[in-house]
C-alpha cells in the first residue's frame, strides 16, 4: 500500500492526486512503525505528518498551481534519463541489502517504548533535543517571516 | 515472518520513488513532495535497525528528530515557495533563474 501510494506521488501527472496520496504514504510508513514495536513513534507520524505537513502541502499545492491547469502546473522534464537511474538505484540497494549479512537480535517481547523514548530524550539526548527545540522556533519565525505580505 | 530485509527494501524503493520525484518534477513543489519522501524512507530505516539491532530506542530517537526536522523544513520551504509563487507568478523551479549570472 505504502509502495502504491508513493508510486502514485511519484508518476501522477497532477500534483493534486501526489499531494493527497501522500496520506498513503505516510499512513504506510506509520503502519510499518508500529508493526515494528515503535508505537509512539507512529502516532507521532500520524500526527505530525497527516496531521500538520500534509494540510500544509495541500494548502500550499492548492495555493499556487489552480487545479485544472495540469499541463502548465506539473510538467514532467528528464523521465528518459531519471527512469534508468531509478532501476539502476532499485537494483544496487535490492542488491546490497540482500547480500549484506545483517546483526539481528533475538526476538523480545514488545513493550511500550514511550517512556523509554521520554527517558533518555531527558538524560542522554538532551542537547539535541534542547537544540531542535530551538531549530523548531526560529523555523517557525522564519516561515512566517517569509510568507507574510510587507506591511506598509 | 518479516524480516529486516523486507522492511530495508521497501525503505529503499520510497527512497528511490522519492529520489525519482524529485529529478523529474520541475514544479518546486513537486520536489519538496519528495524529499518529504525520501525522508520518511530514512526514518523507516532508522526504526527498522532500531528494532532489529540492539534492542533500545536509539532508532526511535532518531526517526523522531528526522520527523522534527522534516516538519521545519516543510514549513520554512513552503513559505519560500509561497514568496516564490507571490513574486514570479510561476512555481516551475526551471523559470526561478533571477540569480542567473
Amino acid at each position: 500500500m505504502t509502495i502504491a501510494a508513493c508510486a502514485l506521488i511519484a508518476f501522477s501527472k497532477n500534483l493534486v492526486y501526489s499531494a493527497f496520496s501522500l496520506l498513503g504514504a505516510f499512513a504506510g510508513v506509520a503502519g510499518m512503525m508500529i508493526l515494528l514495536g515503535a508505537d509512539f513513534l507512529g502516532v507521532i507520524q500520524i500526527l505530525v505528518y497527516v496531521g500538520g505537513i500534509l494540510v500544509l502541502y495541500l494548502f500550499a499545492v492548492l495555493m499556487t498551481a489552480g487545479i485544472s491547469d495540469v499541463k502548465l502546473s506539473n510538467p514532467i522534464s528528464s523521465v528518459k534519463i531519471a527512469v534508468p537511474a531509478l532501476v539502476v538505484l532499485l537494483i544496487l540497494l535490492g542488491k546490497l541489502i540482500y547480500t549484506t549479512k545483517w546483526f539481528v537480535a533475538e526476538e523480545t517481547p514488545i513493550a511500550s517504548t514511550t517512556s523509554a523514548i521520554g527517558e533518555s530524550l531527558l538524560t542522554e539526548y538532551l542537547l539535541p533535543f534542547e537544540l531542535i527545540s530551538i531549530l523548531l522556533l526560529a523555523a517557525l519565525v522564519g516561515a512566517v517571516a517569509a510568507a507574510r505580505r510587507e506591511v506598509k | 515472518m518479516i524480516g529486516l530485509q523486507h522492511f530495508l527494501f521497501v525503505g529503499a524503493i520510497v527512497f528511490a520513488l522519492g529520489l525519482y520525484t524529485v529529478v523529474t518534477r520541475r514544479n518546486a513543489l513537486g520536489i519538496l513532495l519528495g524529499t518529504e519522501l525520501v525522508l520518511n524512507a530514512a526514518a523507516l530505516n532508522m526504526v527498522a535497525f532500531g528494532h532489529f539491532g540492539n534492542k533500545t530506542v536509539e532508532g526511535s530517537i532518531y526517526a523522531l528528530f528526522i520527523i522534527v526536522l522534516a516538519a521545519a523544513e516543510a514549513a520554512v520551504a513552503l513559505a519560500i515557495g509561497l514568496m516564490i509563487f507571490r513574486n514570479f507568478n510561476t512555481i516551475d523551479a526551471n523559470n526561478v533563474d533571477d540569480m542567473r549570472g
